[in-house]
């Protein structure tokens, strides 16, 4: 299990920038839609706040996929005291 | 300290702090119950779906905040202590819902409107932020430490008790008021109603003391200096943080805004359900599972936290899409044959002027009662231009009621789905509260609890009717957002996470 979460924490790595590049894409795409599909939604805004949150998390799960691959999750504290 | 806490003074405890948690949600949820209402209020008539999108956004805004709200009010709660922090959080919420309620609409104050609605609903989400991980973090620490999933849970039922009340509420409103009355002004009631629960709460909360663990550390002198650097930047605790957001909270949060709030929005705007048939089919649902929080919150103290929630989360997966496919082809009125239409009668023609503009828009509409007792409108817009002549619109069958078996099917489903999210976040406040130690609890927790609920989970409804307005898209499309995190959190979690409980957290 433990060689498991180990290489996950590759796939996690990984799973972060492609999740920013992505959102990069569909943000570039939508917003360059005309308004034949999007009516008068504001895209601009509406992926602005998209992209402004999820990529922090994103750059979050690629912390987490380090600490994994780092063996950080291979035991985890038995109580907040260990912490 | 708390396992010799009398049994009735216990309850005193969840009693007083439910409630308050209760009203918060309550307040906070209202905006999102009405967004077709508040859009319409909010942004200029001819804006269609942008308006509900845009009104999705705002309310999406104070789902966005929380983890901000988390970070200043839970560094207070671990400095000043939790009762005082979570007072300021409910004063904060109850006002600015009230002064929701008090704001003029666009065709008074033009675009001001929207913008005033924004802030306060950031203020609105920078106090739930706040809310919650106090109250979790009190209950548990006056809890006996093998019932601590028990008596937490009666906390998470108040989030959707508090959606349970802001839907009666309105649904209450908008039958003494009726239709036209509520859409005009009646809407702001239930945001005014506010202010008296709140003020109700508060008395409560006054009486309240501060939590046992907390004020033995504070007694002891060591309480937290800098509960933000302590919980980011000690690394043992970071890494819990990020495994509780990714390997938990991410998979609850979408979860339970799927079940209980996406679920609400398809039926309402995609199934094109009438107003108050789509608000039963939830309080049904709420209500018959409710129960379940304690249920499940209840067995995690015996068999552990982790397979309980991960469970929710694979069933979600699995059941979503067929669950919501039963939805559109139950409520697809488009082929209706002749035979089964009891009667069909025309209203008059409504005409209603484009602002800033000559044209106006016409409505005509049919009332169809089919002999099984379902109804509908077949609702069609033209707009009648000075320089074009006459835009046919599209015919829209909407205003749908369902025969009665029906009805409780999809009462049934929506049960399930509740039942979903009551085995995921009947049991992540004590999973929660375990996972970090008492000094830095308040702020630990808060932060993954509400990333995952209010990025993830809130911004289900909006992020899956945007994806599922795309070009190319089916109505089945938005689905993929919530079923694709919670596939992601379900590994993770399977995975990385204990299911040992702690049973010590007064460190």
């Amino acid at each position: 299990m433990n060689t498991l979460k180990k290489f996950l924490g590759l796939v996690w790595m990984v799973l972060g920038p492609l999740t920013m590049t992505f959102l990069f894409l569909q943000a570039i795409d939508k917003v360059g839609l005309t308004h034949t599909y999007t009516e008068r939604t504001n895209t601009i805004l509406q992926w602005g706040i998209i992209l402004f949150i999820f990529l922090p998390i994103s750059l979050g799960l690629m912390i987490f996929g380090f600490y994994a691959w780092k063996g950080e999750y291979e035991q985890l504290p038995e109580n907040p005291e260990e912490l | 300290m708390s396992e010799t806490l009398p049994k009735n003074n216990i309850f005193k405890v969840i009693g007083a702090s439910s409630l308050g948690t209760l009203i918060e949600w309550y307040d906070f949820y209202i905006f999102g119950s009405l967004a077709v209402i508040i859009g319409h209020q909010l942004f200029p008539e001819d804006a269609g779906a942008s308006a509900l999108i845009n009104t999705l956004a705002i309310f999406a805004a104070g789902f966005i905040v929380r983890p901000f709200g988390a970070l200043v009010f839970g560094r207070l709660g671990d400095l000043i202590g939790r009762k005082y922090t979570f007072l300021l959080t409910l004063v904060l919420m109850g006002g600015s819902t009230f002064f929701i309620g008090l704001i003029p609409s666009y065709k008074s104050i033009g675009y001001a409107a929207p913008i005033l609605v924004l802030i306060l609903r950031l203020i609105q989400g920078l106090a739930l932020g706040g809310e919650y991980g106090g109250a979790a973090t009190y209950v548990a620490e006056h809890a006996p430490k093998n019932k601590r999933g028990f008596f937490t849970s009666w906390i998470q039922t108040t989030a959707t008790l508090g959606l349970f009340l802001s839907l009666g509420i309105i649904v209450i409103t908008k039958n003494i008021l009726g239709a036209e009355t509520f859409g005009d002004w009646g809407w702001r009631i239930p945001f005014l109603l506010s202010i008296v629960l709140v003020v109700v709460s508060i008395y409560i909360r006054m009486k309240m003391h501060e939590s046992p663990m907390f004020s033995k550390l504070k007694a002891e002198g060591n309480v937290s200096k800098n509960p933000l650097k302590e919980s980011f930047n000690n690394k043992a605790n970071f890494k819990m943080v990020l495994l509780a957001l990714f390997g938990a909270t991410m998979g609850q949060g979408v979860i339970w805004y799927t079940g209980q709030f996406y679920a609400q929005s398809f039926l309402e705007n995609t199934c094109k359900l009438d107003f108050n048939d789509s608000r039963y089919i939830l309080l049904w649902g709420i209500a018959f599972a409710t129960p379940f929080f304690v249920v499940f919150g209840a067995w995690s103290d015996k068999v552990g936290r982790k397979w309980i929630m991960l469970s929710g989360m694979l069933l979600g997966i699995l059941f979503y899409r067929p669950i919501y496919q039963i939805f559109l082809d139950d409520t697809d009125y488009s082929k209706i044959e002749q035979a089964a239409i009891l009667s069909s009668k025309p209203a008059p023609i409504t005409s209603v002027l484009i602002a800033d503009s000559p044209d106006s828009l016409r409505t005509t509409s049919i009332k169809v009662i089919l002999k099984n007792g379902a109804s509908f409108n077949k609702v069609q817009v033209d707009t009648v231009s000075a320089t074009k002549g006459v835009l046919v619109g599209k015919e829209v069958i909407k205003d749908k009621v369902l025969a009665t078996p029906v009805f409780w099917k999809f009462v049934g489903l929506i049960f399930f789905q509740i039942l979903l999210v009551t085995m995921v976040y009947g049991p992540i406040a004590a999973f929660l509260v375990e996972l970090f130690p008492t000094k830095i609890r308040y702020t630990s927790m808060s932060l993954p609890y509400h990333i995952g609920n209010g990025v993830f989970g809130g911004l289900v409804p909006f992020i899956a009717t945007l994806i599922a307005s795309f070009s190319g898209s089916t109505p089945l499309s938005g689905l993929w957002y919530p079923i694709g995190i919670a596939a992601l959190s379900l590994i993770i979690g399977t995975i990385y996470l204990s299911n040992k409980r702690d049973e010590n957290i007064n460190d």
